[in-house]
């Protein structure tokens, strides 16, 4: 397809499936968090503004979770299908890594998801906070192993190769790998972002649609708070996260900076805006700010680093892009903080809910949280190649022999049916966020609402939200 | 040391393929009952019976796949791109059903029947493939060191095709002896009804599987059938005969949970002959679990979580079924 070799159709492929599945673990994450506090703040205070967000957020939260579930379960397959020789190599690294999440953290998503979604009703109050806990719990357990293969891979250690195949020597080393921590710190309050902005995106379209109920108004605070408070960490931890790059993988910071060679005796630049060109191997029409590059990234005036120039061809990512896709999460990353101080400002005010130029800017920051997490891991892992296994294997010897036709085929698949599949769920979610809290949470106790022979689903026939309830009585 | 670590994990991963097997057979099994069912009450009350707990039967499958990886990376590499297009193609069924499970619920009344169909088709086209794969892999394949060289369509063979149709009726027959412990009343009545002829097609497709894989494969044949193999397994094919005279009979006699158990024990009996016949390759026919293991450092980290582990999911999972125990009635929705 398009002169496309079998090894780049299945990078696309693998690129493909992996961006679209990651959108749905992110919001899950964040949600089951989420669900889990507003479920305390229910059981705490009784008030029923958190009961009825949570009913509201856990039908969103449902839809959300079962298009994490499938997409994920073609991830787990796909190191096998597509990169055969990278799980030979070294299976016996990740392979282990990654069935202690399923072990962890997926069974136990799955098995208390039953009763979080559909127990209410049928299991005491204790118990199903308790459910909802696991899942949460499940959630960010799977981003810790999932992530420790990932960053093993991006910064291995704790190895050893035996015969033809990598073989783990000691397992502290291999999961506390040095790029593990700032990975994880930065994946998760990701997450935790993007769903802020996403919870607040929704409350402020219902506001700016004169909803302004206790329940849209509590929901949009928390998102604001939220928002405000993670947006500076998450800026902070980048910054970490980037030495540790620069320490453990130069070449990639020297693509992400579009930097090529260093003069004797001065400082780097920040490149603002450029293009860099693979070709000709310089950057060009650069816009810069002169001791910006070397202040960020070795913290002193005049303090260089390594330029792609110092790399073979053979061993430098592409630059073009992920010079862009970083400019894309770091533009955003700081765009969600000056929004944060906006909303304190309006907050200290008492202008919060009402000042519709901000509500509308609100909505807009909605995908903003996604599309960081997408242009992030487009660096890192653009940024990592041509490896697969950073400096130990490389991308075109991990890939399975498949023929371009195969792979074209099953590569049209999957974009039709990602594209129709998740893009209905997608306007769901959306049709359910528009509903608005309140009268989902009726829907939620079938047993009280649902007389037999309805539709299950279809907004509840009696709407009479003072009828006691188990919890409640 | 004394512990065989791949022997270990092949009893770990055969457990778990089981587990996948017996508990999305029956949820698939739904999905294939579904153009048998025209009502929409029906159908939704079909789907209920498994919505809390379908998630948890596919991490079965997902846990398979790592643990493959884990303990046996070259049979995961080879195996997976051997059975490349099935597993997209089984793989593309589990998403379309997956997400049918909300969105059939979350949709336009006028929309629903694109998600009752994606819901029945996803099933089959999973099923089928899945069977397709079984059948391949009883086939054998064709590994030179580390790699796979049979080509993309090794699945396409008479018997892999057979074997894809063959599985689809042992889903069925979960699926359809599931509802029959699940509902009541008329929907009852009407899996009652299916599950009779399913439970004879099913007969006869294990019959003829038992009779094709040794007249293909010299040695599975040299396996059963010679002194004392053939005293030792002999109980398997009686079992397997007399399993489904049971599940005949409780059929007919106001059935409630007897098909649905027997049902479970008629597809183990169908497993451990198939572990029978190819034991111990682990990629049939000539590589063997010692050959494909991970290295011992990989197997014994893992195996320390499976073995705590395992139990508490089980524990957690029963509790999850013991929850959602009972008849579910028609409207009574979870959703």
């Amino acid at each position: 397809m398009f002169g496309l070799t079998a090894l780049q159709l299945a990078r696309i492929q693998f690129g493909f499936t992996v961006s679209f599945h990651i959108i749905f673990p992110a919001i899950t994450i964040g949600l089951a968090s989420y669900l889990a506090v507003l479920e305390a703040l229910w059981l705490w205070t009784k008030e029923e503004v958190y009961r009825d967000l949570h009913h509201f957020w856990v039908q969103i939260f449902a839809v959300n979770f079962a298009m994490g579930v499938v997409s994920g379960v073609v991830m787990s397959y796909q190191f096998g299908t597509n990169w055969s020789y990278f799980s030979t190599y070294a299976g016996g690294v990740t392979g282990p890594l990654l069935t202690y999440e399923v072990l962890t953290a997926f069974f136990l998503e799955a098995g208390f998801l039953g009763v979080m979604l559909f127990g209410w009703n049928k299991v005491g109050p204790g118990l199903h906070f308790f459910a909802t806990l696991m899942v949460a719990a499940g959630t960010l357990i799977s981003a810790t192993w999932i992530l420790a293969a990932n960053s093993w891979m991006q910064t291995p250690q704790g190895y050893a190769i035996i015969g033809a195949r990598i073989v783990p020597v000691d397992w502290l080393k291999v999961i506390f790998n040095p790029s593990f921590p700032f990975r994880l710190a930065h994946m998760t309050i990701a997450a935790y972002l993007a769903t802020a902005l996403f919870v607040g995106a929704s409350g402020a379209w219902h506001l700016l649609k004169g909803r302004d109920t206790p329940a849209v108004r509590t929901m949009f605070s928390m998102a604001m708070w939220m928002v405000l408070i993670v947006a500076p960490i998450q800026i902070a931890v980048g910054d970490q996260h980037g030495l540790n790059t620069l320490k453990y993988q130069p070449a990639k910071i020297a693509a992400i900076e579009g930097h090529w060679e260093n003069t004797p005796g001065q400082s780097v630049p920040l490149i603002l805006f450029g293009w860099p060109d693979m070709k000709d191997a310089k950057t060009l029409d650069e816009v810069d700010i002169p001791h910006l590059g070397s202040l960020i990234l070795t913290h002193s005036w005049n303090g260089t680093f390594a330029g792609l120039d110092d790399f073979p061809p053979i061993d430098r990512p592409d630059s073009t892009v992920v010079f862009w896709s970083f400019r894309i999460m770091v533009g955003l990353g700081f765009l969600m903080l000056f929004f944060g101080l906006w909303s304190l400002w309006l907050r200290a005010q008492g202008r919060m809910y009402g000042a519709r130029l901000f509500l509308r800017s609100a909505v807009l920051m909605g995908p903003a949280g996604i599309v960081a997490i997408l242009a992030g891991w487009i660096t890192t892992e653009m940024g990592r190649q041509p490896w697969v296994v950073y400096n130990v294997m490389r991308t075109a010897d991990a890939v399975s022999n498949h023929s371009a036709i195969e792979l074209t085929v099953t590569l049209i698949l999957f974009v039709l049916l990602y594209f129709a599949l998740f893009g209905t769920g997608l306007s769901y979610m959306l049709k359910l966020v528009a509903k608005g809290p309140g009268a989902q949470g009726l829907e939620a106790e079938p047993e009280i609402f649902q007389r037999p022979a309805r539709p299950l689903s279809g907004a509840p026939d009696i709407v009479d939200p003072v009828t006691p309830r188990r919890g409640e009585e | 040391m004394g512990i065989d670590l791949p022997i270990l994990w092949a009893i770990i991963i055969g457990f778990g393929l089981m587990m996948y097997v017996v508990m999305d057979g029956f949820d698939l099994g739904i999905g294939l009952l579904f153009p048998f069912i025209r009502d929409r009450t029906e159908r939704d009350t079909m789907v209920n019976t498994v919505a809390p707990v379908w998630d948890g039967n596919e991490t079965w499958l997902v846990l398979g796949g790592t643990a493959l990886m884990a303990a046996f990376p070259l049979a995961y590499s080879v195996l997976l791109s051997a059975l490349y297009l099935p597993i997209i193609v089984m793989l593309a069924g589990l998403i379309c059903r997956g997400v049918s499970f909300e969105f059939r619920f979350k949709a336009d009344a006028a929309h629903r029947w694109i998600w009752d169909i994606s819901f029945a088709a996803g099933s089959y086209a999973a099923s089928f493939a899945q069977g397709v794969a079984l059948g391949t892999y009883i086939n054998g394949f064709h590994v030179t060191g580390p790699s796979y060289q049979g080509g993309a369509l090794v699945w396409l063979t008479p018997f892999s095709l057979f074997t894809g149709f063959g599985l689809l009726f042992a889903y069925a027959l979960l699926g359809s002896t599931w509802l029959i412990m699940k509902t009541e009343g008329a929907l009852q009545r009407r899996m009652i009804g299916l599950a009779q002829p399913v439970t004879i097609v099913l007969l006869v497709v294990i019959g003829i599987v038992s009779v094709w894989t040794p007249l293909a494969h010299p040695q599975v044949a040299a396996r059963w059938f010679s002194l004392p193999n053939i005293i030792f397994f002999s109980p398997v094919p009686v079992l397997t005969l007399a399993t489904t005279w049971g599940i005949l009979r409780a059929l007919r006699r106001d059935p409630n949970v007897v098909p649905f158990g027997l049902a479970l024990f008629l597809l183990f009996l169908g497993y451990s002959g198939l572990g029978i016949s190819l034991w111990p390759n682990v990629i049939p026919p000539g590589v063997s679990l010692w050959d494909a293991a991970a290295p011992p450092q990989s197997m014994g980290f893992a195996l320390v979580g499976a073995l705590f582990i395992i139990p508490i999911i089980l524990t957690y999972t029963a509790w999850s079924y013991y929850v959602f125990r009972g008849k579910v009635r028609p409207g009574e929705g979870y959703h």
